[in-house]
C-alpha cells in the first residue's frame, strides 16, 4: 500500500467487487465442491451419492494405471523442461553476443510463442505421420519402426518434440532478457578478470543468470504439468488407447469421459496439492531473489 | 599487411581476422531460426497442395497451386459434423474469445490492483491474499469442478461462460499491482494537492501512465485466450460457438475421416488460426516481451 | 497570504515510532523558513502533516486563521514542490501546470492565462508543449514550481526541491526561488538537509535533530550563537570546532595551557568548548600549540586541519597567509568562544 492512500471506502470496495465476485463464482466455489466431492462416490446414473471417506484416494495409490501415468508425467516433465532450458539457454547466450541481426534472430526465435498447443500438436501429425512423416523417416533410419499412435514411445517421443519446441520462445525471451539485465560494469569487469570466455561464462554469468533459471523451471514444470493438454490432445487424435498421458488428462478423461466423479476430484485434489507446494517452493525462491538482487 | 588489402576494411586499421567464434555463433542462431521457422513454413507450402498430393506423399517443401482454393474452402465452405460451422465464423469467435478476455481481464484487475495499492483498507491484506490465492490453482487443475459450475450456473454454450472463468485468475491483478507499486508515491501526493480526488488520479494519471503496460499485457492475454484450449473444448458443444482452436481437432478429425483426408484444408485452417497472435507478437514484441518478463516476476 | 501555526503538535507512527517529538511553532506570514536537520530527523515529516499528507497524531496546526488537522490536502490551500519533482509524464509542461486548477473548475480561458503567466516568471514559455521526459532537470524543476505557483497558494512547501540537481544548478535555482518567493510574498516552508541552502534561503532556521527542535533562530543567530553541540557542528562548513575544556575558577582553560577568558561562576569543571575556524589565528606568540596535518586550498582562503593535543581542529586562514604542515601557534578570539555543557551539549 502507498504511504499516502485514500481514505475512501465504497470506492475501494466497488473496485474489488467484480474481482472478488468472479473468484468466488468461478475459483473459490468449484475449488470446494472438488474437494468435497474427491470424498464421495458419484452414481453412475447421477442418483446421489456416497460418502466414501479417503477411499478415492486409497484407490488411487493402488491403482496401477496411475501409478504408471504419475511416472510418465514425471519423466515427460523432467525431458520437456531439461531439453528446452538447455537449448533455449544456448540461443540466447549466442543471441546476446551477436551484434549484427540480433532483432531478427530475436523475432525469428520468439514467434512460435504465439502458436497454440493443439496446432503446434497437428503440425506434429504431420510431421510424425506414420507414412509419411519426414521424423518418422528420420528415426525408422535407425531402424526405428515409429508409429505415432500406436507405439507408447514413438507418441511419448513426439510429445515430448513437440512441447519442447513449443515451449523454446518463452525460456528463451526470458534468459535473453536476464542476459542483458547484467550491468555492462560487471561484464566488463569479468573481461578484465578471466580470458577464458567458457570459464566466464560458468564463473559468472551463470550464477547471475540462477534466478531467472531457478523461475523458469517452475514455469517449465508447470507448463510440461497442464499447458501440454492440447499437444497431446492433439497427438493422440483423441484416442487414449495405450498411448501415454499425464496427469492432467487423466482428470479429464476420467471426469469427462469415465464419469468417475469422485476419482477425477480426487486427481484433482492431489494436482492441486503439488501446484500448491511448487508454487510455495516458488515464492521462497523470489522472496530469496529480492533480498539479494 | 599486403593481404588486409583483400577485404575493405571496416572498423579497424588491424587486420582483420576471421572470428570462428562469431560465425559459430551465427551458425548456432540460423540452426536455432530454422528448428522455429521450418514447422510452420511447411505448413504453408504443404497447404498449398490438394488432398491427393498431401494424402500420398505428406508434407510438401514446394509451393502447388491449390493455397487460394484450400483457403477459400477453410473460410467458407460449412464444415465439422453438423456441417453449420465455417473459418470464417470460428475467426469471429476467436476474436470475440480473445479480446474479451484481455479487456475482462484488464479492466477487472487494473481495478482491483488500484484499490489495493491506493487505498487505506482494513481488509486490504485480505483482500490480496483471497485474489492472490488463485494464482496456486490454474484453471487445469480445477477443470471438472469448474465446468460442473458453469453448468450449474446455465453458461454452456455461451460467450459468459467461455470468457469469464478464465479470468479468475490474479495474473493480471498481480501484474498491475506490481506496476502501480513502481509509480513514486509523489506522484499520487501531488495529484491530491493538485485537488484530484482517487477516481480522477485513476483516470487522469494512472491509467494513462499504465498505456504501455496495458498495451503489453492486452497483447500476452489475447494471445492466452485465443490459444486457449481445454476450457473451450468442455463449455462448447455448440459449432457456432467453436473457436479456431478448440474447431481444429473437430476439423482434423471430420476431415480425416472421409477417404480422403482434407490436409490441406485443415493446414489451411490452422494456418488461419496462427496468424492474428503470431502477428500481434511479432508486431508488438518490445512490448510483448517486457510485459512478459515483468510480469512473471 | 498566511501565518501557519503549530501547537503542540505531534506525530507517533503506527508502529510506536515517534518520528516527531511535541513541536510548537509560528510562521509568520510571507515568511521563509528553512527546515533542517540530517536525514531521519523529522523535518520531512513535519512538512507532511502542515501538506496534509501525514496525519497529526496531536495538537493543532493552523494555517491562516483556520484549524486544518481534518482538511484535505487540495482544500489546504497550498501548494508542494517534490525532491522528484512528481511531474505528470503523460502531460505537457502547459497541462501539469494547469491540472491543479483544473481540478478546481476554473475556466479553461482564466487557466491558460494564468499558464502562461507562471511560464513567462519561470521561463518556460518555449517548452510548454513538451513532456517532462524532453526536459532537463533544472527545467523539470521550473515547472514543479510552476505547478505550484500558478494556484496563487497561501502557502508553498518545498520537500528537498533542489537535491536532485548538480551543484552549478542548485545554487542557480536557489537564487531564483528566493527571489521569486520575495517577489510573490508567499509564506514558505522549505525542508533541506544542505545546511548552505539552510543559511542562505531562510527567513529563519528551524534545526531538528532526532524529531526535536534544537534551536529556531536567524541564520546568523543560528551560526553564531548555536544553542547546542549539534547546531554547531550540524551548519557551517567547515563546522564549528568542539574541543574538551575546563573551566577553573571562572578561567576557561585548555589543558595544560593558559587561560583562554573568564566564564561567569555559575559553574566549573570539564566543558566542551567551541570556537568557528575563522575565529582562530596563526600567530607565533598564540597560547595554544597546533599541529597541522593537512592544508586544504579551497581558493578564497585556506583550511588547516589538524590536532590540538589529540583532538581534531580545523583553522581557516586567508589566502595571503602562509601556512606549512607541522607544529605551529594559534590564537583563539576570547568573544567567539562558546561554552557548551559536557553531558548534554546545551549552550551555558
Amino acid at each position: 500500500m502507498k504511504r499516502a492512500g485514500f481514505d475512501n471506502i465504497w470506492l475501494p470496495v466497488a473496485l474489488l467487487l467484480p474481482q472478488l465476485m468472479i473468484i468466488a463464482i468461478f475459483f473459490y466455489w468449484p475449488a470446494g465442491w472438488a474437494l468435497q466431492s474427491s470424498f464421495y462416490l458419484q452414481d453412475p446414473f447421477g442418483f446421489g451419492s456416497t460418502f466414501v471417506g479417503g477411499e478415492n484416494y486409497t484407490s488411487l495409490v493402488g491403482n496401477d494405471q496411475y501409478k504408471r501415468v504419475a511416472g510418465f508425467t514425471i519423466i515427460y516433465s523432467v525431458l520437456v523442461t531439461f531439453f528446452s532450458l538447455a537449448i533455449a539457454l544456448l540461443l540466447a547466450v549466442k543471441a546476446d553476443k551477436v551484434i549484427r541481426g540480433a532483432k531478427t534472430y530475436r523475432t525469428l526465435l520468439m514467434w512460435v510463442y504465439a502458436i497454440a498447443p493443439p496446432v503446434a500438436g497437428f503440425m506434429g501429425i504431420l510431421f510424425f505421420d506414420q507414412s509419411t512423416g519426414p521424423l518418422t523417416k528420420f528415426f525408422q533410419m535407425f531402424g526405428w519402426d515409429f508409429k505415432l499412435g500406436v507405439d507408447y514411445n514413438a507418441t511419448a517421443t513426439a510429445m515430448v518434440i513437440v512441447a519442447v519446441w513449443k515451449q523454446i520462445p518463452v525460456n528463451f525471451i526470458f534468459f535473453l532478457s536476464g542476459l542483458q539485465s547484467i550491468p555492462r560494469s560487471v561484464r566488463e569487469a569479468t573481461m578484465i578478470d578471466n580470458r577464458s570466455a567458457t570459464g566466464r561464462f560458468w564463473q559468472v554469468t551463470f550464477p547471475l543468470l540462477a534466478p531467472t533459471a531457478f523461475f523458469l523451471l517452475i514455469i517449465n514444470i508447470t507448463y510440461a504439468l497442464f499447458d501440454t493438454f492440447g499437444i497431446i490432445d492433439a497427438l493422440m487424435k483423441g484416442e487414449p488407447g495405450n498411448n501415454p498421458m499425464t496427469l492432467v488428462y487423466k482428470v479429464y478423461l476420467d471426469g469427462f469421459r469415465g464419469n468417475d466423479l469422485g476419482g477425477s476430484s480426487a486427481q484433482s485434489v492431489i494436482l492441486m496439492v503439488l501446484v500448491l507446494l511448487l508454487t510455495v517452493f516458488q515464492f521462497r525462491l523470489v522472496e530469496r531473489r529480492i533480498h539479494y538482487t | 599487411m599486403a593481404e588486409t588489402t583483400l577485404e575493405t576494411p571496416v572498423e579497424t586499421h588491424r587486420p582483420r581476422r576471421i572470428k570462428w567464434g562469431a560465425i559459430g555463433d551465427h551458425t548456432v542462431l540460423i540452426l536455432g531460426a530454422l528448428l522455429m521457422m521450418i514447422p510452420p513454413l511447411l505448413a504453408l507450402t504443404t497447404a498449398s497442395h490438394d488432398a491427393v498430393t498431401i494424402h500420398r506423399e505428406g508434407l510438401q517443401l514446394t509451393l502447388g497451386d491449390n493455397l487460394g482454393k484450400n483457403f477459400h474452402a477453410a473460410m467458407f465452405e460449412k464444415g465439422g459434423f453438423t456441417q453449420t460451422v465455417d473459418g470464417t465464423l470460428m475467426l469471429m469467435n476467436s476474436f470475440i474469445l480473445g479480446i474479451g478476455f484481455a479487456m475482462g481481464k484488464i479492466i477487472i484487475s487494473m481495478m482491483a490492483a488500484y484499490a489495493i495499492v491506493y487505498f487505506r483498507l482494513r481488509f486490504a491484506t485480505l483482500a490480496f491474499w483471497v485474489i492472490f490465492t488463485t494464482l496456486l490453482l490454474p484453471l487445469e487443475v480445477r477443470i471438472l469442478p469448474s465446468y460442473e459450475a458453469i453448468q450449474k450456473l446455465g453458461l454452456t454454450n455461451t460467450y459468459t461462460g467461455l470468457i469469464v472463468p478464465l479470468i479468475a485468475s490474479a495474473t493480471g491483478t498481480f501484474f498491475f499491482r506490481q506496476f502501480f507499486m513502481s509509480v513514486p508515491e509523489e506522484l499520487a501526493e501531488a495529484a491530491r494537492i493538485d485537488g484530484a480526488g482517487p477516481w480522477k488520479f485513476f483516470v487522469d494519471i494512472l491509467v494513462p501512465l499504465s498505456r504501455t503496460m496495458i498495451a503489453a499485457i492486452f497483447i500476452i492475454m489475447f494471445v492466452f485466450g485465443w490459444n486457449q484450449y481445454l476450457w473451450p473444448t468442455l463449455i462448447t458443444t455448440d459449432e457456432s460457438f467453436f473457436t479456431l482452436v478448440r474447431g481444429i481437432k473437430q476439423i482434423v478429425l471430420s476431415y480425416t475421416d472421409s477417404q480422403i483426408p482434407e490436409h490441406g484444408q485443415a493446414l489451411a485452417l490452422a494456418i488461419v488460426a496462427m496468424i492474428p497472435p503470431v502477428a500481434i507478437v511479432v508486431f508488438f514484441q518490445n512490448w510483448f516481451v517486457k510485459g512478459l518478463t515483468e510480469s512473471d516476476k | 497570504m498566511a501565518q501557519v501555526s503549530l501547537e503542540g503538535i505531534r506525530k507517533v507512527y503506527p508502529n510506536g515510532f515517534q518520528a516527531v517529538q511535541t513541536t510548537s511553532f509560528t510562521i509568520q506570514d510571507g515568511e521563509f523558513v528553512v527546515l533542517v536537520g540530517p536525514s531521519g530527523c523529522g523535518k520531512s515529516t513535519l512538512l507532511r502533516m502542515i501538506a496534509g499528507l501525514e496525519e497529526i497524531t496531536e495538537g493543532e496546526l493552523k494555517i491562516g486563521d483556520r484549524v486544518v488537522n481534518d482538511v484535505d490536502p487540495a482544500d489546504r490551500d497550498i501548494a508542494m514542490v517534490f525532491q522528484n519533482y512528481a511531474l505528470y509524464p503523460h502531460m505537457t509542461v502547459r497541462k501539469n501546470i494547469g491540472y491543479g486548477l483544473k481540478n478546481r473548475g476554473t475556466p479553461a480561458s482564466e487557466i491558460a492565462a494564468k499558464v502562461e503567466d507562471a511560464a513567462r516568471m519561470l521561463n518556460l514559455t518555449e517548452y510548454l508543449d513538451r513532456k517532462p521526459a524532453q526536459l532537463s532537470g533544472g527545467q523539470r524543476q521550473r515547472v514543479a514550481m510552476g505547478r505550484a505557483v500558478v494556484r496563487d497558494p497561501a502557502l508553498f512547501l518545498f520537500d528537498e526541491p533542489l537535491s536532485n540537481l548538480d551543484a552549478k544548478l542548485r545554487n542557480q535555482m536557489r537564487i531564483e526561488i528566493k527571489a521569486l518567493q520575495r517577489r510573490l510574498g508567499t509564506t514558505a516552508v522549505y525542508v533541506t538537509h544542505d545546511q548552505v541552502e539552510a543559511m542562505t534561503m531562510a527567513d529563519r532556521i528551524i534545526v531538528l535533530n532526532a524529531g526535536r527542535i534544537e534551536q529556531i533562530g536567524t541564520p546568523s543567530e543560528i551560526y553564531h550563537n548555536p544553542a547546542s553541540t549539534f547546531v554547531a557542528s550540524f551548519m557551517g562548513a567547515p563546522p564549528m570546532n568542539l574541543i574538551r575544556a575546563e573551566v577553573d575558577q571562572k578561567q576557561v582553560k585548555i589543558n595544560g595551557y593558559d587561560a583562554l577568558m573568564v566564564a561567569s561562576e555559575a559553574f566549573s569543571g570539564p566543558i566542551t568548548m567551541g570556537i568557528r575556524p575563522e575565529d582562530v589565528e596563526l600567530d607565533a606568540q598564540g597560547q595554544v600549540k597546533f599541529h597541522v596535518d593537512i592544508l586544504e586550498e579551497l581558493g578564497a582562503h585556506r583550511l588547516l586541519h589538524g590536532r590540538i593535543d589529540d583532538q581534531p581542529f580545523s583553522v581557516m586562514i586567508g589566502k595571503e597567509d602562509t601556512a606549512h604542515t607541522g607544529e605551529t601557534r594559534i590564537k583563539l578570539k576570547p568573544e567567539a568562544l562558546r561554552l557548551f555543557d559536557k553531558d548534554t551539549g546545551l549552550r551555558l
